[in-house]
């Protein structure tokens, strides 16, 4: 039984967060509204929010592509991190051969070969989707194989004497073992599936919330710079809240006895 | 019912040899127990048994059939209850018709009609995670059985419950052996255990860490029938049975 102070503490806990946005938007609104600093430099809350609704007809088309383009390479990347870690999984050697070499890709920063992937694939969809699926399967395939892993041996042993394949092993035991770690391998994936398309716009394309930042950008309205942003940051917390609800609804046995726990 | 006969086995890992020269035959319908102390590669054998391990040398043959290294031909329910905690109690007990290809909707079918029998009613919707241990094991022991009743191969299973609860799994194990003619051969390592519920008692005796395989040292019969195992304990033919297999296990 929570005690009443338990109860009020953790209101206050919940509001922490809001409350503290809240506050920092109304320091900022203000330091604008003093002019304390030049609009120019820094358009204030208000500025950004008309210039949002002003640019929204502009802004829908454009957040079409980017959202087109991080949906496809969404998926590809998770059906790549997918393969990945089962082949890695089953074959021992293969895990050493490319493990290294895939930790080694996801160190190579996404402005860097964006520019090369427009000037191999071209200024199309194409270089996009290759840059969301490079850097979006590895959380993946990280995740799911350090999921495979934690399953316990003991478990492997019992399906082998039930006369189990390796596949009705991967299906009933593997990987539901690794859901957990799956979906916070997707949620990481999720946000960065919206950065890779925003930067591989940015470096060249027709369309899209990375193209609409370079326009913006260049005609020094700062205030529809600061809207495109809000408009990225609301679209990667919006797909991450729907891979924290997809989660819930695949692993209904994680709220068993766990309720104490949040 | 089926008969067990394991002939000569050894094995090593990693050069020391765990056990070494184990013979022995479970008749059909009876209930062996395999007693020793931790570690002296109980488990070992176990596993040449369920055919999880090739033995270095020796067979295993169950009616005749030689199964050595062969995965897949009895039931083997390891020491934890390994229930999986992502399906339905129903869903984990029926794992193994699904494994053998039946389909999901008639597996859960038929492994419902047991519920009552194994003492499970009112659990099939539920997750693992909120049964207690008792029910867990109980589980755990149906899907052995729904995999295959004719031979189970029991690693300690009921090491893990309380005195009360384990006096019920007891009577009720006999109750159930009884019922279907299973054929059983259980490890322990608590004497009154053995002697409660076995036909057959087969001591192991060794140190494998110390370079000692282990080998079996000698059986000893347990006269009393299974209906009169309740007031068993008390008698002193449970005195005798206990005092010989103490003196096997001191050598």
């Amino acid at each position: 039984m929570p005690s009443l102070r338990g109860a009020s503490s953790r209101r206050l806990l919940a509001l922490a967060a809001p409350l503290t946005l809240v506050a920092l938007v109304a320091v900022w609104q203000l330091v604008c509204s003093l002019g304390l600093v030049p609009p120019y430099l820094l358009p204030s809350p208000l500025a950004v929010v008309r210039a949002l609704i002003a640019d929204a007809p502009l802004l829908a088309g454009h957040t079409a592509t980017t959202l087109a383009e991080a949906g496809v390479g969404l998926a590809l990347g998770v059906a790549t991190g997918l393969a990945a870690a089962i082949v890695m999984d089953r074959f021992e050697i293969l895990y050493r051969a490319f493990y290294p070499i895939v930790v080694l890709t996801q160190t190579i920063p996404a402005v860097a070969i964006a520019p090369l992937l427009v000037l191999w694939f071209g200024y199309d969809m194409l270089p996009k989707i290759v840059l969301i699926v490079v850097s979006t399967f590895f959380p993946i395939t990280v995740g799911v194989l350090g999921g495979f892993r934690s399953v316990d041996p003991d478990e492997i042993d019992l399906m082998r004497s039930m006369g189990a394949t390796e596949l009705q092993i991967l299906r009933h035991v593997k990987f539901p073992a690794a859901l957990p770690q799956f979906f916070s391998g997707l949620k990481i994936s999720a946000a960065y599936a919206i950065v890779g398309a925003v930067i591989a716009e940015w470096l060249g394309g027709f369309s899209g919330l990375g193209v609409y930042m370079t326009r913006v950008r260049k005609a020094y309205s700062f205030d529809k710079m600061f809207a495109v942003i809000l408009l990225i940051s609301a679209l990667s917390l919006v797909l991450m809240r729907v891979v924290e609800l997809a989660r819930r609804a695949a692993i209904p046995w994680d709220r068993v006895g766990s309720e104490d726990r949040r | 019912m089926a008969e067990l006969r394991v002939k000569g086995v050894r094995q090593a890992f990693d050069g020391l040899t765990v056990i070494d020269g184990v013979s022995l035959t479970v008749a059909p319908g009876e209930i062996a127990c395999l007693l020793g102390p931790s570690g002296c590669g109980k488990t070992t054998l176990f596993h040449v048994i369920a055919g999880l391990a090739r033995p270095d040398s020796g067979t295993v043959e169950l009616d005749g059939r030689d199964i050595t290294g062969a995965p897949g031909n009895l039931a083997y329910m390891l020491q934890k209850d390994l229930l999986l905690p992502h399906k339905t109690i129903i869903d984990n007990v029926a794992l193994p018709l699904v494994l053998k290809g039946e389909a999901p909707v008639a597996a859960r079918e038929r492994a419902r009609g047991l519920f009552e029998t194994f003492g499970l009613a009112g659990t099939e919707r539920r997750w693992p995670a909120e049964l207690s241990g008792g029910m867990r094991q109980r589980a755990a022991l149906l899907r052995s059985y729904l995999f295959n009743q004719e031979f189970m191969l029991l690693d300690e299973p009921f090491s893990a419950l309380d005195a009360f609860t384990k006096a019920d799994m007891h009577r009720w194990f006999l109750e159930m052996a009884d019922a279907f003619g299973t054929t059983a051969l259980v490890i322990t390592h608590d004497i009154d255990e053995a002697v409660k519920i076995a036909d057959a008692i087969h001591v192991m005796r060794g140190a494998p860490q110390v370079g000692v395989p282990t080998r079996i040292t000698g059986s000893v019969r347990v006269g009393c029938p299974r209906g009169e195992r309740a007031d068993f304990a008390l008698s002193p033919e449970f005195l005798d049975v206990k005092r010989r297999v103490t003196e096997l296990l001191r050598g």
